[in-house]
């Protein structure tokens, strides 16, 4: 099938093309010159806005804490549904939205790259298996490594090169993309019921800090020459003063140089929803935001790229592996706590949460991702995410690319709505910065395709990238989002067209149809043989003993991906 | 003889993957590793009769007809009734699960597993309070103290205790030594003689317990000499042990989530959990009875938002458990024909949810003649999954396991079959 995207207005800031009238043409799924105008289906964009399809690095959408936070959560599922209709399967959910659901969600709004952020190894069949139900969207899952038995005992001793082996044998073992940090050393403490502070601390037996276990894994991705940086969760997540640790965790892989063998990041740290990690103060009476102090830190640097995390100000659910952290947020907010420590690897806790608007703290949350998003002059150092469903559902993003587009509605926001130390405690009511349709196809297009190594076909309009292409009914000639906003919030939550894979699966913002099933990205990738069948060997042995289950038995077969994309880093 | 090894066990939640199995003339013959429920399983010592090909009831008396017949009869059933049930689920894979949610969505039915009827009030009470739970490694490299209350897992789970219990961790070199067990259980049970301290307390006074314990572990005292017919002094004693914990794990079985206050007794004992974390580390793990009940709860959950007793007759899902259960539906004679699927509820459901049954039409998709295919109009025999078919299954505390297949069956799996309904209900609809 061929089409043409006829006369539409394109923002690809791969290409640098800046809102020019275009036409985009496709054949068998793809980004070509040309086609044949006679044959193609024509699809008129003229008053329009063409980008390529959104990509999402960073949320929670498949695995073992999402669907705890789906079954721990009825009263969430009842606030959303989605009914069943030919072609389509029904689903509920508002922050933790079913599988099905959430594929049409995500295409609705012109996305067809999400990726799912956190895998405990050991479960990582059961994320597959929700991957699999998941349609449209391209995906991929990142497992979780910084409180690996294997990974702190390898870099305990030094020793780089079997860790290496240890991350390339893991990732193909669980089909997964990134070496994924999360709050490293504090969550092998929370299996004592304890956390570290800071980047210093040591794990408990282990005795590694945060700071040997970032560097470690930071210097392991580049010898594996991964698509993407290491993806970086910092400790101390949501504690005031936490910004000092978080500068002081992005100094840490500083130095080191990017080599990916596919994709052209420049950055070896991505650290995500970095709003939380934004902190000053020492209690929540005196905490202030110090939004400023890191985007300052993210201007002069270019080792790093960053997502927001960006509070919603709705009620949702929290999940992380942050397993620490969780217990904190049920000891303050009371509500239910859902919590899963998985021997050898990680842990993760589940919290319900209210960011209500006129509450002070979610007020000054809010405050910092628009900061943060604001006061970072480069987009191409940060990518658009809710951290979701933690700083809000992912459904929300048409409203956070309103906000960035337009100082009037955040400022009705801020007068109206918010409480007053939004405006005491950061600067948000002093920044007047827009963004530009340009800048927001970067903090949802190019700037998450390059970072995650996947930009040569994802996240730009040119010819051989995928046709994931998605048409928004907003004209930049005739309309301002900076007063029309509640158009332009309308226009990308419902999409016009949406092609996946040069399938139009989504027509004024109803799913018609569900094309081909999404890629699974993994990675493929091994370093010398020797070491590499040394340190197999040596998980084995391990595996017989602290394992529950065997060894054999522990990969991720290949059926459970039904459209398996490897993506090689360094191989033999 | 053929070995196979690392073949998971398709009897209990504990869902052992290291047996091996022996294989002559395609039929497993003997087993190493497996408990003596899990080697009748495998090599069929349990004397059931299997079904080799469907049948269905003619006037009265069942006659053998083809897979295709089946199907085809099934699928007129379910796309005729207006609010079909279709119930159990726990002893096959997720592909099937998947599959039997697509069903239940396309016939508008309501769809709902064993864990109604057994640790139902589980989910109801992690849905007020939480779910704080580990995988079963961290059990055996970390636990110093472990409770099971409300189980008997030397009968119901036979490897359960020396998996966790006796076995050698990271942490804890030495095995059983290392750990202090506590049995809470009204009987003298073959695991309550193994604990070091046995919480013998009174029928149905679970709530009190631990509404006792948790008093204590927040800093009250005792006014009465005993509370469920414990001892104070033995319960002073017990949650010392606890505070104490380092690392410590509830099991909690169906002699607490049916003893009386249901998921009243959980939802506390729950909170008791949470409580401990103010001294150590303490998570809790329900014990599931069939080996993928956990499954079924998952693969509803993530299609559907919700674990069980899910009712589509909107076209979208609804929960209401109380209305939306097996029983409510067959008790309140809302059914009207129902499909069951890996499980024996003419064996275990109340006489007034069998009347129901009894009165309408009855798909057993199901391998071995049970009291609820004597009850059934349509049987449907599939390959047994963990032997004759492969898929997905869920440890008792989510750890999914890829099932083996060890032989060869001329029977198609429950998916193929379900696969085939729903194919075929999609065809009558369409015709209509
Ligand atoms: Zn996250």
């Amino acid at each position: 099938m061929e089409h043409i995207i006829k006369n539409g207005i394109v923002y690809d800031p791969l290409n640098k093309i800046d809102g020019e009238k275009k036409d985009i043409c496709i054949r068998d799924g793809k980004i070509v010159d040309s086609v044949n105008e006679a044959d193609a289906n024509v699809i008129d964009a003229s008053g329009k806005i063409v980008m390529a399809g959104g990509i999402d690095p960073h949320t929670h959408i498949a695995g073992a804490k999402v669907n705890v936070g789906r079954m721990y959560r009825p009263e969430d599922s009842k606030k959303d549904v989605e009914s069943r209709l030919a072609g389509k399967r029904s689903g509920s959910g508002f922050s933790v939205p079913s599988t099905f659901m959430t594929g049409y969600r995500y295409a609705q709004m012109g996305y067809t790259t999400a990726m799912e952020a956190a895998m405990p190894p050991l479960l990582s069949r059961h994320t597959h298996e929700e991957f699999i139900d998941t349609p449209i969207i391209d995906h991929a899952a990142y497992p979780l490594f910084g409180n690996n038995w294997f990974v702190m005992e390898y870099l305990k001793e030094g020793d780089v090169d079997s860790c290496a082996a240890y991350v390339s044998w893991l990732l193909k073992a669980t089909k997964g993309y990134t070496i994924k940090i999360v709050n490293p050393a504090g969550t092998e403490a929370w299996a004592w019921g304890g956390n570290v502070h800071g980047i210093h601390d040591p794990a408990p037996y282990f005795d590694i800090t945060a700071a040997e276990i970032i560097k470690g894994l930071a210097e392991v991705n580049e010898m594996l020459g991964l698509p993407h940086a290491i993806h970086l969760h910092c400790n101390d997540l949501g504690h005031p003063g936490n910004y000092e640790t978080t500068l002081a965790s992005f100094d840490v892989p500083k130095g080191i140089k990017p080599n990916p063998k596919t994709g052209s990041r420049d950055a070896v740290l991505y650290a995500t929803h970095v709003q939380f990690h934004s902190y000053g103060g020492t209690t929540w009476r005196d905490f202030v935001s110090e939004a400023g102090s890191i985007a300052d830190y993210v201007n002069k640097n270019d080792h790093l790229v960053i997502d927001v995390g960006q509070v919603t100000l709705d009620e949702t659910t929290t999940m992380t592996a942050d397993g620490p952290m969780e217990y904190d947020l049920h000891s303050i907010n009371g509500l239910k706590w859902a919590n899963c420590d998985v021997e050898l690897e990680t842990g993760s806790g589940v919290v319900p949460f209210l960011y209500t608007p006129g509450a002070p703290v979610p007020s000054v949350q809010w405050a910092i991702g628009m900061e943060l998003f604001l006061l970072i002059n480069d987009p191409g150092k940060v990518c658009l995410t809710t951290d979701s469903p933690n700083a809000g559902p992912f459904t929300r993003y048409p409203r956070v690319i309103s906000w960035l587009m337009s100082n009037q509605y955040r400022s009705n926001l801020i007068e109206n709505e918010l409480h007053k130390w939004a405006q005491r405690k950061s600067d948000i009511a002093t920044i007047e910065r827009e963004y530009s349709f340009y800048e927001i196809a970067q903090v949802t297009r190019s700037t998450p395709a390059q970072v995650l190594g996947l930009s040569d076909t994802k996240g730009h309009l040119g010819v051989g990238a995928d046709a994931d292409v998605a048409v928004y009914s907003f004209n930049p000639e005739t309309q301002d989002p900076s007063s029309d906003y509640m158009a332009l919030e309308e226009a990308i939550q419902n999409a016009t067209c949406v092609l996946k894979d040069g399938n139009i699966v989504v027509k004024d913002g109803v799913v018609v149809n569900i094309g081909i099933h999404g890629r699974t990205y993994w990675i493929d990738t091994q370093l010398e043989e020797g070491i590499y069948n040394e340190v197999v060997t040596d998980v084995e042995k391990k595996f017989k003993q602290y394992y529950s289950v065997n060894f054999q038995n522990y990969p991720v077969q290949e059926e459970y991906l039904p459209r398996s994309t490897p993506v090689n880093g360094v191989m033999l | 003889m053929e070995i196979v090894k690392n073949v998971v066990c398709p009897f209990c939640g504990t869902l052992c993957d290291d047996i091996i199995c022996k294989v002559e003339n395609n039929e497993i013959v003997g087993t190493i590793n497996a408990c003596r429920i899990g080697h009748s399983k495998f090599v069929h010592t349990e004397g059931a009769m299997r079904y080799k090909k469907p049948m269905i009831r003619k006037d009265g008396e069942f006659m053998e007809i083809s897979y295709d017949e089946a199907i085809d009869k099934a699928a007129q059933i379910l796309a005729e009734s207006k609010r079909p049930l279709m119930y159990g689920w726990s002893c096959t894979e997720c592909e099937a699960q998947a599959v039997g949610m697509e069903l239940a969505e396309e016939t508008k039915a309501v769809i709902d597993n064993t864990a109604s009827v057994c640790h139902g009030p589980s989910v109801l009470a992690l849905q007020d309070v939480g779910y704080p739970i580990c995988t079963f490694g961290e059990v055996k490299n970390r636990a110093d103290v472990v409770v099971y209350w409300g189980c008997n897992p030397m009968h119901a789970h036979p490897r359960h205790l020396s998996r966790h219990v006796f076995a050698r961790g990271f942490f804890r070199e030495r095995g059983r030594p290392d750990r202090t067990l506590i049995v809470v259980d009204p009987r003298e049970s073959d695991t309550a003689k193994l604990a070091d301290i046995h919480l013998q307390l009174d029928f149905d006074r679970d709530y009190e317990l631990l509404d006792a314990m948790r008093a204590v572990l927040l800093g009250h005292e005792i006014h009465y000499d005993e509370v469920a017919g414990i001892p104070k002094e033995l319960i002073y004693e017990a949650v010392e042990v606890l505070k104490k914990a380092q690392f410590g794990i509830l099991f909690f079985g169906m002699g607490i989530t049916h003893s009386r206050g249901k998921h009243r007794n959980i939802d506390i004992a729950i909170m008791m959990v949470e409580d401990l974390n103010d001294y150590g580390k303490f998570t809790l793990i329900p014990m599931r009875g069939h080996y993928n009940v956990t499954g079924f709860n998952q693969v509803a959950t993530w299609q559907s938002g919700y674990p069980f007793c899910v009712d589509f007759s909107l076209g979208y899902p609804r929960y209401n458990p109380g209305e939306t259960g097996a029983n409510d539906q067959l008790q309140n004679k809302e059914a009207d024909a129902m499909m069951v699927i890996a499980s024996d509820p003419g064996a275990h459901f109340p006489q007034r949810a069998l009347e129901t049954m009894a009165e309408i039409p009855v798909i057993a998709i199901e391998p071995h003649r049970t009291p609820t295919t004597e009850m059934a109009d349509l049987i449907i025999p599939p390959a047994i999954v963990g032997m004759e078919a492969e898929g997905t299954a869920y440890r008792m505390e989510g750890v999914p396991i890829r099932m083996k297949k060890v032989v060869d069956s001329e029977l198609l799996s429950d998916r193929e079959i379900l696969e085939k309904i729903v194919e075929r209900v999609k065809e009558i609809k369409a015709s209509k």
